[in-house]
């Protein structure tokens, strides 16, 4: 203690040497409170007695903070207890006055949720009070800010009706459905769930129903495995720009952070190992621990693909540090683009000797695969056997209801209808995505090369005025208000570079791919008619 | 002067007093924040020199030392060797690590005889003629009495129930509005009075353990607790401690009382955990009660919410069992308390469960009803990680838009419970076994300590060893529900069928007869 602090007093008495020595001699100079302590150690007493005192006013401050709350909340309604027949009268005026100093109180964590918002959020509600509609809202909000693809429903649709008309009913039964079952889902629908895994993320791999565990939607799933991954104040890595859901689903509940790892335009947004060695040694440096990277392939803003040299890079930058791999694979099934997917479960089934599985975690769901969005149904792939114990058991906050269980099982294992829906749906994604690029092109609004995923990454750097996040977010406000059309801004995503924008395709058909183009013409014309 | 300056020297007589002071705190500050950020530094080398034998120790270092230059070449050559070293000889040590919180969660409960007797149950399950030595499962919370009613319902009405208006792509992620309106509506008739629940304060859930866990997430911080009257449901350990992290200050309600919950026991608990420095955020009601089948009477009530507001803390009402109070008494919801007078509802917070209702469980659709703004803002974000799916949501949209049906349905579940009620107390009875009488629920208490070997809770688990493995029968024991007092049993009666009871009696008839002949040898 005491060595450490006298370079440190000796440092700040040089710093001002030659005016103080004229005054005073040698000793006094450098020895504070020297009179209360006769001059012996002075300078150890001196610097510890105004340590302690400040320590001890901290305390106490701290102390009279948390006092201060407790008679906040226990002052008014004691004079209740002395009166007897008065005990429901105090209540009522608080809650007509001053309702909010006696109200008891939310937990930390529920007050920071409550306000959290970012631009994303905002715009999904406000597109979600006035959506458009071609003849009852016409000047309604267009929805592009979401995730679903509508492109294909009408198949979904039509195999129900026939399911409902067929021999929908004996799958219904609800016999059996009151034995004790497990969270994590019914041993049908994992079979099934797990062929069609085979089916999108190629037919050589094997996944294997006892390192699964299903869950309401992909979003509890991530949840889930945040929790189990990390400690609150751990953290993950992720390449931006990322979905924004990603903030909720990590943050909130299991406190874990996520450190963003940039890649930029000039890449391509894809990502790059030494942006990934720096974000992790800058963690490191700052105490923070790092307990897994987490990365969506395809990923969800841009729609490029992780190569599969990339992956074993992440892999292996996993295995050096000694962290955890979380790969979000929900838009696998929804490509339309010349790249080659390969999920990272194909390259554990090949190098499996090689490779530490465990630290390997897979997120998959039908959401947007299938376009089950309201189903909610997800997967949690992983092979060590701890997350599985205990994601089974969290599964319990999350499961999916029995008849959803098992109306997805019969889907699943029509294998004929799975088959020509990806085919059918592979080849209208294709289409959309090229007419409405090709259209924003000639708008002057160029997007980044996308093979998958649901969304255009628009360039529109050049439309906003101060180049900054201020600009960006004032050209989505633009959008929304005059075109009336929501967008997900890039600063939403936690993209570095101000101006790009995620747009959802497939939530338009092609006829409506001109009403679009034209409200975004309009926005174009204002912002080239001010500059 | 110079007896109170310090540093004085140093600034020369000006503003020494307040300089002397700032810099040395200022200084110790920084010297604390540099040793933090020094303790949070030497954790990180443990992991990679654990993991790898000695003669790689060297190389786990240089990623510390910030020696990125040499660092590529070894990644190449050495990891995928390093992870298989790992595999082979000392698979414990080798994985990355799992959060602390994880593993406690996988770790308990897996002994606890309430998840064990459920799953030994669920593997050797009973069945009349195909398995008829299997477990007779008696430690659900599932109600099949009139599970045909559904079931004849949904065969009628065809799947075209449950796929409603088709796939509607963007929902409110807590509920569609016409589902919480047809709850309203359903709960009225359950609870046979003219309250309306009001949608907006409404968020469905995947059932009633979600609904329960984002309460205790929205009310309490990791670390704080609530006072939990005892002997409550063996699930609630999980609910509120897993997650969420809370501590449950048990409120013991003993025999002599029937079980029945007294404020001053609640004053008691509150002020020992106010001592112990716990701080407590609620108290979570169970009405009807979960093992016991007890209902609270409005003055109870009343003086629980006088309590809460005195003490300041928040009430979780579940009345997860609300359908099926059958008895004599009344039951009395928290939400016409706090319709009837206006007292400060801020703090109240009541969850339902529709699965039960209807038994169906494996729906799992809960309800959460809260009256404070607040935690519906919070509780309707966290939703999202606990979403009932739409086809679901469809169908009971349809179910319980038929009233006549709801109508009939609430009557004759409630009969046959009656029924099932009666006869397997009184069956008990004849063997000697006391139940405390109930008046809702799934469940008989039974006194069961006659049994017991040892009048303890190791006598207690001992018995309920026998029933398991002996009579093959599971129940969940007194202990699992922290009763205070050994020797209580909760039988789950409403999976059975009349003729499954002679079964389930005579099973334990064995049992008790071995005790008798046991306790004779002993004189």
């Amino acid at each position: 203690m005491t060595r450490t602090r006298n370079p440190d007093s000796e440092s700040e008495s040089e710093s001002k040497p030659s005016s103080s020595s004229s005054s005073s001699t040698g000793m006094k100079l450098i020895v504070p409170l020297q009179g209360v302590v006769q001059g012996r150690g002075g300078i150890l007493l001196g610097s510890l007695i105004p340590c302690a005192l400040f320590y001890f006013l901290q305390l106490y401050l701290k102390k009279r903070r948390r006092s201060n709350h407790n008679n906040h909340s226990s002052n008014p309604p004691s004079p209740s207890s002395s009166f007897p027949e008065l005990p429901r009268t105090p209540s009522r005026s608080n809650l007509s006055s001053r309702g909010s100093i006696t109200r008891a109180r939310l937990s930390r964590l529920a007050s920071t949720i409550s306000d959290d918002d970012s631009a994303y959020y905002v715009g999904l509600n406000r597109a979600s009070r006035d959506p458009y509609h071609k003849f009852s809202n016409p000047d309604g909000i267009i929805q592009l800010g979401l995730s679903d693809n509508t492109l294909s429903l009408d198949l979904i649709g039509d195999w129900m009706q026939k399911w409902g008309s067929g021999g929908g009913d004996d799958d219904l039964s609800i016999n059996g459905i009151a034995t004790y079952q497990a969270f994590d889902g019914v041993d049908e629908l994992k079979l099934a769930m797990a062929d069609f895994m085979r089916q999108v993320m190629g037919r050589s791999v094997h996944f294997d129903t006892s390192n699964m565990v299903l869950t309401a939607g992909a979003t509890p799933a991530i949840e889930i495995l945040s929790f189990c991954l990390a400690d609150p104040g751990n953290a993950f890595l992720v390449p931006t720009p990322y979905y924004p859901g990603f903030d909720r689903d990590v943050r909130w509940r299991p406190g874990v952070d996520l450190i963003p790892v940039h890649c930029r335009s000039a890449d391509n947004f894809n990502l790059s190992m030494t942006a990934l060695e720096q974000a992790y040694a800058q963690a490191r440096k700052r105490g923070v621990k790092v307990r897994g990277i987490l990365v969506s392939n395809p990923s969800n803003p841009v729609g490029n693909m992780l190569t599969q040299d990339m992956l074993y890079n992440l892999i292996d930058f996993a295995e050096d540090k000694n962290i955890h791999l979380i790969v979000d694979e929900v838009f696998a099934g929804s490509r339309y683009g010349s790249e080659k997917f390969v999920s990272v479960a194909e390259i554990l089934d090949s190098d499996s000797e090689y490779i530490d599985n465990r630290r390997i975690h897979i997120i998959y769901g039908l959401s947007k695969d299938l376009a089950l969005a309201g189903f909610r149904v997800g997967v949690i792939y992983s092979f060590d056997r701890n997350v599985l114990a205990a994601a089974r058991k969290l599964c319990r906050f999350s499961s999916i209801s029995a008849p959803t269980q098992r109306l997805v099982t019969s889907m699943l294992s029509d294998k004929r209808f799975i088959q020509d829906y990806f085919e059918t749906n592979r080849n209208r994604m294709r289409q959309v995505h090229d007419e409405f690029v090709d259209a924003l092109s000639k708008l002057g609004i160029k997007c980044a090369k996308s093979s998958g995923g649901m969304f255009c990454w628009a360039d529109m750097s050049g439309l906003i005025k101060p180049y900054s996040e201020k600009g960006e977010l004032e050209l989505w406000e633009k959008f929304m208000s005059i075109a009336k059309i929501n967008i997900t801004p890039g600063s939403a995503c936690h993209c570095i570079e101000p101006g790009w924008f995620r747009i959802c395709f497939t939530t338009m058909s092609l006829e409506e791919i001109p009403l679009v183009i034209e409200r975004i013409r309009r926005v174009v014309e204002v912002c080239k008619s001010s500059s | 002067m110079r007896v109170i300056v310090p540093l004085q020297g140093v600034v020369q007589g000006k503003g020494g007093l307040f300089w002397g002071s700032v810099i040395p705190c200022a200084l110790f500050y920084f010297f604390q924040f540099y040793f933090k950020n020094r303790r949070h530094h030497p954790p990180p080398p443990p992991p990679p020199p654990s993991s790898p034998p000695q003669h790689h120790s060297p190389d786990p270092e240089p990623p510390a030392s910030a020696s990125d230059k040499l660092h590529p070449h070894h990644v190449q050559v050495l990891p995928r060797s390093l992870s298989r070293i790992l595999l082979s000889p000392r698979s414990p040590a080798g994985p990355a690590y799992v959060s602390g919180r994880a593993t406690s969660v996988a770790r308990i409960s897996a002994d606890s005889p309430y998840y064990a007797g459920l799953r030994k149950a669920a593997e050797d399950p009973y069945h009349e003629v195909r398995n008829p030595h299997g477990v007779i499962q008696l430690g659900l919370a599932h109600n099949t009495l009139s599970l045909d009613l559904v079931h004849d319902w949904i065969h009628q009405n065809g799947t075209n129930a449950l796929l409603g208006r088709g796939v509607a792509p963007c929902q409110p992620l807590d509920g569609f509005m016409d589902l919480k309106l047809a709850v309203a509506g359903f709960m009225s008739q359950v609870m046979e009075k003219s309250i309306l629940l009001s949608p907006s304060q409404m968020i469905l859930t995947a059932g009633a353990t979600s609904a329960i866990d984002i309460l205790s997430f929205c009310l309490a911080d990791h670390g704080n607790a609530f006072l939990v009257p005892t002997p409550h449901s063996p699930s609630f350990d999980g609910v509120i401690k897993w997650r969420s992290d809370i501590e449950i200050v048990a409120v013991p309600c003993r025999s002599t009382d029937n079980f029945n919950l007294s404020i001053t026991a609640l004053d008691r608990a509150f002020n020992q955990a106010k001592k112990r420095g716990q701080r407590v955020r609620g108290i979570i009601l169970t009405n009807p009660s979960n093992p016991v089948g007890k209902l609270l009477d409005r003055e109870t009530l009343l003086d629980i919410v006088d309590f809460a507001r005195e003490k300041n803390i928040h009430i979780v009402s579940n009345e997860t069992f609300a359908g099926s109070a059958c008895g004599s008494e009344e039951f009395v919801s928290m939400v016409e308390i706090m319709e009837a007078e206006e007292l400060d509802r801020d703090r109240v917070h009541i969850v339902y469960s529709l699965s039960n209702e209807l038994s169906v469980p494996e729906f799992k659709v809960g309800v959460l009803y809260s009256y404070n703004e607040n935690v519906l803002v919070a509780a309707r974000r966290v939703a999202r990680f606990s979403p009932v799916s739409a086809p679901t949501q469809q169908l009971l949209i349809s179910i319980l838009s038929d009233t006549i049906f709801v109508q009939k349905f609430i009557e004759i579940n409630r009969l046959r419970l009656r029924r099932m009620y009666n006869t397997f107390v009184a069956e008990l009875k004849q063997l000697g076994i006391e139940c405390t009488s109930s008046s809702g629920g799934f469940y008989c208490w039974a006194d069961m300590s006659k049994l017991l070997r040892s009048y303890s809770e190791k006598g207690e688990l001992e018995l309920w060893d026998r029933l398991l493995n002996v009579a093959k029968i599971n129940v969940t024991p007194g202990s699992s529900c922290h009763c205070i007092e050994p020797g209580w049993f909760r039988f789950c009666f409403t999976t059975l069928s009349e003729k499954d009871v002679s079964v389930v009696m005579e099973r334990i008839r064995r049992i008790s007869a071995a005790a008798e002949s046991h306790s004779s040898y002993g004189n």
